[in-house]
């Protein structure tokens, strides 16, 4: 009834209104960022662009692409990025189909899923963990990038909720016909796994992408810089004695336009991965957070 | 949090006890776990390595860590980097400063969420509310590092898109967002409201989905408005959810956001902008004092341990909430 109230009828209006404008905060300030990133290098820095290029060129992106630092970091990104999404996907799937277990079944379960759980709560910090990897010896190695964050307890924890809406009838039926656990693993939970791990997995493709923190703490040598920690230092830090330019490109680097560009290609991939990252995302989270 | 799942642990020995294939059953059972074992040795020996080892590492704290000398060969201080960390009031304004920002950020994204569910639930023509959400989600997926070099842009003093519309339609002076400490903290709160709420929304919108449609039914059988249906109905069954999120928050009340500030920071803002964990990568990675910067991780770290676990209990005593 309240449908047709006048009072419902103008709040509709007013909450479609809001929404339209809601959503072009979110949008705008990526539009101008793109927009700069098009634009002449005069009207750029002479403030002119707004959400529209001024003097449209694909200088910027040209500049950026002939830039070898960047280059080379896009190249660390990727591999640290499908290595690094690999080997935690591997760890976190062996993981959690144990603890996805009875404790009747698995009386250990319970030990490992706290062995597990408290180091989300409580942790060394940052100084013993970077003492520790530089001790290792793994500053400026791909591994650094790679392997302290593999074990990723939340994952786990999404993954064995999921483990456990399968139904035990499957698990024993495979028993009995003689498969080991890896064998269950593989044939039964795997493949029936596939959004749960899809989603995992590209949550951790994304963590991997953006991740910049441990490139800037582990990367001693500039080289070595994942785009995310080449990113944070030229554009956020601004600071350019860490990356090695001639002289002659510094003005290149430092041009708004270029900035853009890097930035809008710095987020590119996610946007692109993000349409099938939402299909799955929303029933991920109600998958961790509600249970039965 | 709890798990209280029983072991019966009784109820096998005695089942076993005067059997004879009892051993052999024993054996098999050992066989069929042991393969679960080696399942989680290598997320067992990583979390060892990189999580354990380090909380080791935290005897640094009472020490005078000298890299040369190692943990067995530095001198022991006892507590006297908590209690320089304390003496100083430059080092207990950044502690000030963690609470202050968390705690706003923590109220902010409890609010705006909560109502901005409250208004796409009110949305009904499905495709728009999809678009909506589609949009706002976004956000949440970009990097600090992204999302910082696009504010240090749109908030620049002369120029940025955010000063020239201010001074534009209100005629103000541009403001200076990143280099002025109160602004500064505006901003950290806004942004991470920009970046987060839509994201924050979802966990609300699975409430609202989860009610009973019976209940609004009946509510318009009684003559009850929209507004009056919201009172009763919709507002009552997000209490739950909104305890839990509001609870479990408090356990990041020492967490004001590394990544954000650290990407949005300068020596300009630090009074009021300087977190625990920016100070204590200041202090430790950059300037070496590995043992003072390693005590401050560690009380943060025993503070948050202790308000995560009375979050929890509070989040499962009240809304019956547990993670596991």
């Amino acid at each position: 009834m309240y449908h047709k109230s006048t009072s419902y009828k103008a709040f509709t209006i007013f909450n479609y209104t809001f929404m339209i404008l809601i959503s072009l905060l979110c949008l705008i300030p990526l539009v101008h960022i793109l927009a700069v990133s098009f634009s002449g290098k005069a009207a750029a820095s002479a403030n002119l662009v707004k959400l529209w290029p001024v003097d449209f060129t694909l200088d910027a992106y040209v500049k950026t692409i002939a830039n070898e630092n960047f280059i080379r970091s896009i190249w660390v990104t990727l591999q640290r990025t499908v290595l690094g999404t690999f080997i935690s996907m591997a760890v976190v799937i062996l993981a959690a189909y144990p603890l996805s277990k009875e404790s009747s079944s698995f009386k250990r379960r319970n030990i490992y899923t706290w062995y597990f759980v408290f180091t989300m709560l409580f942790s060394g910090g940052l100084v013993p963990f970077y003492i520790l990897v530089r001790n290792l010896d793994m500053l400026n190695t791909l591994w650094v990038l790679i392997i302290p964050g593999a074990v990723s307890v939340w994952n786990m924890i999404l993954l064995l909720n999921f483990f456990r809406g399968i139904p035990k009838e499957m698990e024993e039926a495979a028993l009995i016909d003689g498969a080991g656990h890896f064998r269950t693993l593989i044939s039964v939970y795997l493949p029936i796994s596939m959004p749960a791990l899809a989603t995992l997995s590209l949550f951790a493709l994304v963590g991997h992408w953006n991740s910049w923190f441990d490139g800037l703490l582990f990367m001693t040598d500039h080289t070595n810089y994942p785009l995310a920690t080449y990113l944070q230092t030229v554009i956020v830090q601004q600071d350019f004695s860490k990356v090695s330019v001639r002289p002659e490109d510094l003005e290149n680097i430092s041009q708004r336009t270029v900035k853009a560009a890097q930035i809008f290609i710095g987020m590119a991939p996610i946007l692109l991965v993000y349409p099938f990252l939402q299909r799955f995302f929303v029933k991920g989270i109600v998958l961790g957070a509600v249970k039965e | 949090m709890c798990m209280k799942q029983t072991v019966p642990l009784n109820k096998e020995s005695v089942s076993s006890r005067g059997k004879p294939e009892a051993p052999v059953r024993r054996r098999s059972k050992w066989k069929k776990t042991i393969s679960l074992d080696i399942m989680l040795l290598p997320a067992l020996i990583l979390t060892f390595i990189f999580s354990y080892i380090p909380m080791a590492g935290l005897i640094m704290a009472f020490q005078n860590y000298k890299p040369a000398l190692g943990m067995t060969g530095s001198a022991w201080v006892g507590f006297d980097h908590f209690e320089f960390l304390f003496s100083i009031p430059e080092n207990v304004q950044v502690i000030w400063n963690t609470v202050i920002i968390a705690g706003l950020k923590m109220v902010a994204n409890l609010v705006v969420p909560f109502i901005f569910a409250l208004l796409l639930n009110e949305i009904r023509k499905m495709y728009f509310k999809k678009v909506v959400q589609t949009i706002v989600y976004m956000p949440h997926f970009l990097s600090w590092v992204i999302v910082g070099g696009i504010l240090i842009d749109l908030l620049a003093q002369n120029g940025g898109l955010v000063n020239q519309a201010l001074t534009g339609l209100l005629g103000i002076d541009p403001i200076f967002f990143l280099g002025d400490g109160n602004w500064f903290r505006f901003v950290v709160v806004a942004s991470d409201v920009w970046k987060e709420f839509g994201f924050n929304t979802i966990v609300f919108l699975a409430a609202l989905a989860g009610i009973n449609p019976a209940l609004y039914e009946a509510a318009e059988v009684d003559g009850a408005g929209r507004w009056q249906q919201t009172w009763a109905i919709t507002i009552p069954s997000l209490i739950p959810i909104t305890i839990v999120v509001g609870t479990l928050a408090l356990g990041n009340i020492l967490n004001g956001g590394f990544d954000q500030i650290f990407n949005l920071y300068n020596a300009l803002v630090y009074d009021k902008g300087d977190i625990i964990d920016t100070f204590v990568y200041r202090y430790g990675i950059i300037g070496g004092k590995f043992s003072f910067s390693t005590a401050v991780g560690l009380f943060k770290s025993i503070v948050s341990f202790v308000l995560i676990v009375i979050a929890y209990r509070l989040a499962y005593k009240l809304a019956n909430y547990r993670i596991f």
